[in-house]
């Protein structure tokens, strides 16, 4: 079952330069949450700070509470501990180039010491099924790379990978941006399946995307958090008036 | 050149000036193509030619005979030189590989530059100096010339083409796939060698080759290292003969026995080198060298 | 931003303006007739039925041209909504008007009878909420609108005082009786136009805060700033 997210107060900086100010909002757990915004207005880097890659970029930081379930991203656990409870999907798909869909999937328990291998096989299985890809791939696991997938079929797969390690929650940044249509509406049904089991956050500068697929609606601007609330509201009767610009496509 | 209005195509024709142009710079290219396989050519074509003739099972199978006695082969020295290199690469390879993987993952800092710009020095070097380095390093302390001391020479040579192969293809590896792998939960070093190096396994193994195949031939590290010996040795730190070493002494020698003998050294010593590379990228086309996870 | 939107927003603004005015002066007109016991001013409304009909159908295609092509959100597609219903209440402030002035061509023909009832004044009370919704409309304001459905009762009420009166009238005095019965018809017509006018001002409310207050029903939503640029 997924947990919610509990933002208080978290700023993010790239240097000297503060990419996000005092966001504080609340994602609901088993439930889509969409962060929208023009381009540039921190909506990447905050998803990116929820679990804490961010700091990958030399010279990032970011301060705050972000609480995830029971677990405190910001205190104390390792940055490595909070990145296996929560799951990450990515604009372009990046499936491992020089390892078999199987050995895909399996990527992430595996690198983390996991061994047996009949139950692999099983968790293999059964995420790429939730990813709805196993019936296109199941013939063809082991002997096929990850690479040589379609764009929307790699997407899949990374879905399937990150779902593997069994996260709470689930980031997905801009996941559709790079695919065709009728791979976007396959993996927005699959968004719909999988909040019953998991939190989802997905970035997206698609705003009918967001409409579609989340219950509740974050609109980012210039680094701060303007307006949080039901999509229905957001899209209907926004109460900012810089939601309803961007919203009806003044600017951005 | 005027376009027509209505639905035909207009053909604009290309001047005569673009035509030669195009077909000048075609040849030139051509020509430089040849050009630079025609030494390679030659030198084998040549040495085909002197040495071809002097290969015999009695070459490949006996070790020297004493001077001015007939027959005779480099048995030792072939498989001297094999015993050599893998020294060499046994420890030159990890620690190439690892001062690239240094480089590329932690190095982008006064350090790195300080590292890289010391491997652009040693690869600078003359090979003679670093034979000398190694004279000093080991030979001296140890006191005897030996196998180790010239693996100790060629690994040192090996060492900056590997590191900066090895860490131009860590680069390569696009951002994408380490943070697909630390957003798994995956630790840095975890990431670095299971995932990047591993995504880059064909540039560094290419790396590898050419390290391999530059220092497979150099004579003067060898000369006050290896030194050279007529009989078998498998001892690290016995002296130990090698091709390069056996064909400059032969070559050098006033015998006609031994010239003869050379070519063929040579030309036993261009075919290793070529098969060698050859069968190490027919296995990592074939998959057999991506290791295990 | 988006042009070719503003544009068409633009566009269907100025159609609805016209079926109003078109709606509007048909109203007048009846009135107007039924007050001069004027034939060819009934002809006039009759005539101008088919131009109200044209531009319903006009503003209609507009509106789901907007919505399929443009995804409009918030108050743009709140405007386009409210668009479709006011149009639909204006074509049948149009049809009330053809009613009136078939009522007034009865009335004609028939002798003049002089009834206790002040139809003029109940036209005039409906004319100007028609008018009032129109320009809640052109002005984008809420307080015009709101203002409209307060004078709903009012008329409401001269309709009931109406009818009651000519229901006397046709009692006491059977030889008007078809004089009242179109009185009286006419006081129905006008008050549904009316209602018609109340629904334009429900829809205006709707539009500029979001807020569904149909029906009596106290709206939910709040809004932290009035429409101000949606023209």
């Amino acid at each position: 079952m997924g947990v919610g997210i509990r933002v208080e107060k978290l700023n993010a900086w790239f240097g000297k330069t503060q990419a996000l100010h005092e966001i504080s909002m609340e994602a609901p757990a088993n439930h889509a949450t969409a962060v929208i915004g023009p381009s540039g207005c921190g909506k990447s880097t905050f998803v990116r700070c929820l679990n804490r890659m961010h700091e990958t970029i030399p010279d990032a930081r970011a301060a705050g509470q972000v609480l995830i379930g029971d677990l405190n991203v910001y205190n104390g656990t390792s940055a490595v501990q909070i990145r296996r409870r929560i799951g990450m999907v990515f604009q372009k798909p990046n499936p491992f180039p020089t390892m078999s869909i199987y050995d895909n999937v399996a990527a992430g328990l595996k690198l983390n010491g996991f061994r047996d291998h009949r139950r692999l096989d099983e968790i293999v299985e059964r995420s790429l099924r939730f990813s709805a890809l196993w019936d296109e791939v199941k013939d063809t696991l082991r002997k096929k790379s990850g690479a040589s997938l379609s764009g929307g079929q790699q997407q899949r797969l990374c879905i399937a990978r990150a779902l593997a390690v069994e996260p709470e929650v689930l980031l997905m940044d801009e996941p559709c941006s790079a695919l065709d249509p009728i791979s976007t509406g396959k993996i927005e049904e699959l968004i719909f399946q999988l909040k019953e089991r998991f939190t989802i956050v997905i970035v997206t500068h698609n705003m009918q995307q967001a409409s579609r697929v989340a219950e509740f609606t974050g609109f980012f601007l210039l680094g701060k958090l303007i307006e949080f609330d039901k999509t229905e509201k957001i899209f209907t009767n926004p109460s900012d008036k810089r939601t309803e610009d961007y919203v009806t496509g003044r600017f951005g | 050149m005027n376009s027509t209005h209505g639905s035909t195509v207009t053909v604009i024709p290309i001047s005569l000036w673009r035509r030669t142009m195009n077909l000048v710079v075609t040849c030139a290219a051509a020509g430089s193509v040849i050009l630079v396989l025609l030494p390679l050519g030659a030198i084998f074509g040549y040495l085909l030619y002197r040495g071809f003739g002097s290969i015999n099972w009695a070459f490949l199978t006996q070790t020297p005979k004493p001077v001015g006695e007939p027959g005779g082969g480099m048995a030792n020295a072939i498989a001297g030189s094999v015993y050599i290199l893998l020294i060499a690469s046994s420890m030159g390879v990890p620690v190439g590989i690892g001062a690239g993987i240094f480089l590329a993952e932690y190095g982008q800092n006064r350090l790195g530059n300080l590292i890289r710009f010391t491997a652009d020095v040693l690869n600078g070097v003359p090979s003679i100096i670093v034979g000398i380095v190694a004279y000093g390093l080991v030979v001296l302390s140890q006191g005897h010339f030996s196998a180790l001391a010239g693996g100790v020479a060629l690994a040192i040579m090996m060492i900056p083409t590997i590191t900066r192969t090895t860490e131009e293809m860590l680069l390569l590896v696009p951002n994408a796939v380490r943070e697909a792998a630390y957003g798994l939960g995956v630790s840095r070093w975890r990431t670095t060698l299971s995932i990047t190096l591993r995504t880059a396994t064909s540039g560094v193994i290419t790396g590898v080759m050419l390290a391999f195949a530059r220092v497979a031939g150099e004579t003067a590290p060898l000369l006050f290292t290896a030194f050279g010996n007529q009989y078998w040795n498998w001892k690290l730190n016995q002296p130990t003969a090698a091709l390069s070493l056996q064909v400059f002494t032969y070559a050098i020698s006033p015998f006609d026995e031994w010239h003869r003998q050379a070519w063929a050294g040579a030309l036993i010593l261009i075919v290793l080198i070529v098969f060698s590379v050859s069968a190490v990228r027919l296995a990592a086309s074939r998959g057999m060298l991506k290791g295990a996870n | 931003m988006r042009t070719r939107f503003q544009q068409g927003l633009e566009e269907l603004r100025a159609r609805l303006l016209r079926m109003g005015g078109l709606a509007e002066q048909a109203v007048d007109r009846a009135c107007q007739a039924y007050i001069d016991r004027d034939l060819s001013r009934c002809n006039m409304v009759l005539e101008g039925e088919s131009q109200v009909n044209a531009t319903e159908r006009e503003i209609d295609e507009l509106a789901f041209d907007l919505l399929a092509l443009q995804q409009p959100a918030a108050v743009d597609l709140r405007f386009i909504l409210a668009v479709t219903k006011i149009n639909s209440d204006l074509e049948r402030v149009g049809d009330q008007a053809v009613n009136i002035a078939e009522r007034v061509m009865d009335l004609v023909e028939l002798p003049k009878a002089d009834l206790p009832v002040d139809i003029p004044r109940m036209a005039a009370a409906v004319s100007a909420m028609v008018r009032r919704a129109l320009e809640s409309f052109i002005e984008g304001k809420a307080e015009l609108a709101q203002a409209v459905l307060e004078m709903d009762s009012v008329v409401d009420r001269m309709k009931d005082e109406a009818f009651i009166t000519l229901v006397k009238t046709m009692n006491e005095r059977p030889d008007v009786t078809r004089q009242a019965l179109d009185a009286l018809l006419i006081a129905r017509n006008l008050e549904r136009v009316a209602d018609h006018a109340t629904n334009i001002a429900e829809d205006v409310i709707f539009w500029v805060r979001g807020a569904d207050v149909r029906h009596n029903v106290a709206p939910e939503a709040t809004v932290h700033q009035e429409v101000t640029d949606t023209r």
